[in-house]
């Protein structure tokens, strides 16, 4: 007899791990090479599963409803036709019973499918896309002149399921759907805010945005100043910014760098879920032109997903995420993820670190910065950009002029590397800021390496 | 017919072009004298285009074009004093000495600007269309470029969406021949502009635009449509600019004969007097308005001149919005 596993796919390419949202098979059923066999429910949508090659279906080993199913778990025994045909009987009977793969289904808690959780006490955790997509729906609810824009953001829902729901609320006016030109589309909608309107512009990815680079750079952000205070750009361009997985040179980089060196822009990178709503209401409510860099991976994160407060953040307020008294770690994004743990990893041989979360990019909060350092006489930076002309290196010199005499060691700097990113998985994560780096970073700038 | 209620109507038509030719020539002079700095591009030769199109624009029609802009502005209403005052760096300008000759805004007088880069302002008018539309409030944005912008990406971008939302927007090309120092025949594939649209479905018209009238008239027409949900629309005005691209401009790609002929068949401010002398308007009517611009543009200029320069402490101000 021959067993064919079915694993749990890989839908894109940020996906770990996903759920059966329904089986559309049972065991018996004869199959041929493309048929359906399951919706997959995934971080970004419920996507359909195709068989690809022959077989009859033998024991489904997860069952439906089931979520966080690491990628390549079996969900699946299919037979091939010729050894299946004679057990075929066996099989059917064996279905409802618990399986004893090496799955082990048993262990994967089938949970409810919707992202948000509710657990034990009862304090809703709300997911960084989720954040979003509540700060949207209740800022265009506030104000009727607020309106989303971009490629997919309607009737797809958006590229990463951040603009859900929106469309059936606010109706085709308010949730547009653009043709793929960033540099139109961004001129357009500079114009819809010059004449009264409050614009939300989605980039698919902010690595598009640099097709829309002049309108950001020469409209929206020198419109106000160039016009002695007339004529002021209330826009919000977001999406996902920085590096997601294996999508290579030109889908990964972060912009934080790029956007923060502009006069008369805001720039906002938010972690948790908390901030990324209460930044983006504050952003939408900003007179002024704002880019608020979203990131891929953090938007289903455990480790970002959060209670709301339900209150406004306001934007260039660094926020002082863990208490230490030895060194002080700024970062902001996804670099506080890795962070968190590097902070751990310090903690275990005593190294007590204070971390600081930017949120904004620009203005930068540097008094919490600077009070900080007053404090650990240390510091060091975290972020996925490129090295060269980083918001670390300029940190570095800011701190340098204002709290110099407090320091008891050169700031130093962890980013990405200085290269375009590689696609091959190693080669990636050896460019990518990661936790090991940041830890040996602390160590060394405690003199403890 | 655009225009209406002749006489009195087109004494003003006449006025506007007038006030924008001797304000165009003594910005000229300033310029030569160092009172005005950096680039400025000057519309000798255009000003039917622009006059024409304000002659049938209504309350609340916006208006945005490009870096060659000083007719605009004047067109519209804004006071020659704030224009000269801002292409000499004065505190008085529009734009308080910040922006320039290629910058300068009037959001009482709806007008978006004085835009420096080729192209930008356009999909930046469809917006405003956007705005009117989503208003509901009827409001048409006419938005200006040239022959060189007409080979710009964003344009066709913008087209695209023009007319897939059905914008109410007027592009008004303003075809002076010459995109900087580059004739039309060797920039463009195709040298009809106005049927630029027709990929997009957007009717497109080809205008005399040294002729007020011809314009007016056209522009009539394309802005009803556009006010009644059958934006855009494209109007392609074929005018001649005197001047070089801006000041710096030695003008060796034309011959001096070439602007000559234009300015003795074509002059777009001399046709209409000779146009309405034979409508039976006394020559007195016309020494009044040239005294009266002479004196506006006198003003205008020792005010520019006299001006402050900005203070020192206003360089931070205006980057951001307070709120």
């Amino acid at each position: 007899m021959n067993n064919i596993e079915i694993l749990m796919p890989a839908l894109s390419p940020t996906m770990e791990e996903g759920g059966i949202a329904k089986w559309l098979v049972k065991p018996g059923d004869e199959i041929r090479a493309g048929d359906l066999i399951a919706e997959i429910e995934t971080d970004k949508a419920i996507m359909e599963f195709e068989a690809t090659s022959d077989g009859i279906v033998g024991e489904l080993l997860v069952k439906e409803g089931t979520n966080q199913i690491k990628v390549n778990t079996p969900i699946a025994l299919f037979r091939d036709e010729a050894s299946a045909t004679k057990e075929k009987n066996l099989i059917i009977k064996k279905t409802n019973e618990p399986s004893t793969s090496k799955a082990n289904p048993l262990e994967l808690k089938a949970s409810n499918s919707d992202n948000t959780k509710e657990i034990t006490n009862s304090i809703k955790i709300f997911t960084v896309r989720e954040a979003i997509r509540d700060a949207l729906a209740e800022e265009m609810r506030a104000d009727q002149n607020v309106f989303l824009m971009g490629e997919e953001v309607a009737e797809y829902e958006g590229a990463y399921k951040v603009s859900q729901g929106l469309l059936d609320e606010f109706g085709s006016e308010r949730v547009i759907d653009t043709p793929i030109t960033e540099h139109g589309f961004t001129g357009l909608a500079a114009g819809a805010a010059f004449g009264g309107l409050k614009p939300v512009v989605e980039f698919m990815t902010f690595n598009f945005s640099l097709q829309a680079m002049d309108q950001i750079i020469n409209t929206c952000a020198k419109t106000l100043y160039m016009s002695g205070g007339q004529m002021n750009c209330p826009i919000v361009l977001r999406g996902p910014n920085g590096a997601a997985s294996q999508v290579a040179a030109q889908h990964s980089q972060d912009f934080a760098p790029w956007f923060a060196s502009v006069p008369g822009l805001k720039v906002i990178q938010p972690f948790s879920a908390d901030d990324a709503k209460g930044l983006l209401k504050s952003a939408i409510r900003d007179p002024n032109p704002v880019i608020f860099l979203e990131n891929e991976i953090l938007y289903n994160d455990k480790s970002a997903s959060s209670k709301i407060s339900d209150q406004l953040i306001p934007i260039g307020k660094a926020n002082v995420l863990i208490e230490g008294s030895d060194v002080t770690l700024i970062s902001y994004g996804i670099g506080i993820k890795h962070s968190l743990i590097a902070v751990e990893l310090a903690k275990d041989v005593d190294i007590s670190v204070e971390l600081i979360d930017l949120r904004t990019i620009r203005p930068i909060d540097y008094e919490t910065v600077f009070e900080s350092i007053r404090k650990t006489n240390r510091c060091i930076t975290a972020e996925e950009c490129f090295p060269i002309c980083s918001i670390g290196n300029h940190l570095s010199a800011s701190i340098m002029e204002n709290v110099f005499d407090y320091l008891d060691s050169p700031v130093l700097n962890c980013s990405g590397k200085d290269v375009p990113m590689p696609y091959a998985k190693n080669l990636e994560e050896a460019t990518l800021l990661n936790p090991k780096e940041i830890f040996d970073t602390i160590k060394k700038v405690t003199n403890r390496d | 017919m655009g225009i209406k209620e002749p006489i009195n109507t087109y004494l003003e038509i006449y006025e506007k072009m007038l006030l924008i030719r001797r304000f165009e020539e003594k910005a000229g002079q300033l310029y030569g004298m160092g009172k005005i700095g950096g680039f400025c591009h000057l519309y000798i030769g255009q000003e039917a285009v622009v006059v024409g199109v304000d002659s049938v624009k209504k309350k609340g029609d916006q208006v945005i074009t490009s870096y060659r802009d000083h007719g605009h502005m004047l067109s519209c209403g804004m006071d020659p004093k704030g224009v000269m005052s801002e292409l000499t760096g004065k505190k008085t300008g529009y734009s308080k000495g910040k922006g320039g000759s290629m910058h300068m805004f009037s959001k009482s007088k709806d007008f978006y600007g004085g835009h420096g880069i080729v192209g930008a302002q356009v999909p930046i008018g469809a917006g405003l269309a956007f705005a009117n539309k989503y208003k509901k409030n009827k409001s048409v944005c006419f938005t200006y470029f040239g022959d060189g912008a007409a080979n710009q990406g964003q344009i066709y971008e913008t087209f695209n969406m023009a007319s897939l939302w059905k914008l109410p927007v007027v592009f008004i090309i303003e075809n002076n021949q010459y995109a900087m120092g580059t004739s039309i025949d060797r920039a463009s594939s195709t040298q009809k502009l106005f049927s630029r649209g027709q990929a997009f479905n957007i009717p497109g018209k080809l205008v005399d635009g040294m002729d007020v009238l011809k314009v007016s008239k056209a522009t009539e027409a394309a802005a009803k449509d556009c006010r009644n949900g059958n934006g855009p629309y494209i109007l392609e005005m074929n005018t001649y600019r005197y001047k070089g691209h801006s000041m710096s401009d030695p003008a060796k790609y034309r011959t001096r004969e070439e602007v000559q002929s234009i300015k003795n068949k074509k002059d777009p401010i001399e046709n209409f007097q000779k146009y309405l002398l034979k409508k039976g308007i006394k020559e007195d009517e016309f020494k009044k308005i040239d005294q009266k611009i002479k004196t506006t543009i006198s003003e205008a200029a020792d005010f520019a001149i006299e001006s402050e320069v900005p203070e020192l402490s206003d360089l931070f101000n205006d980057i951001y919005l307070e709120h």
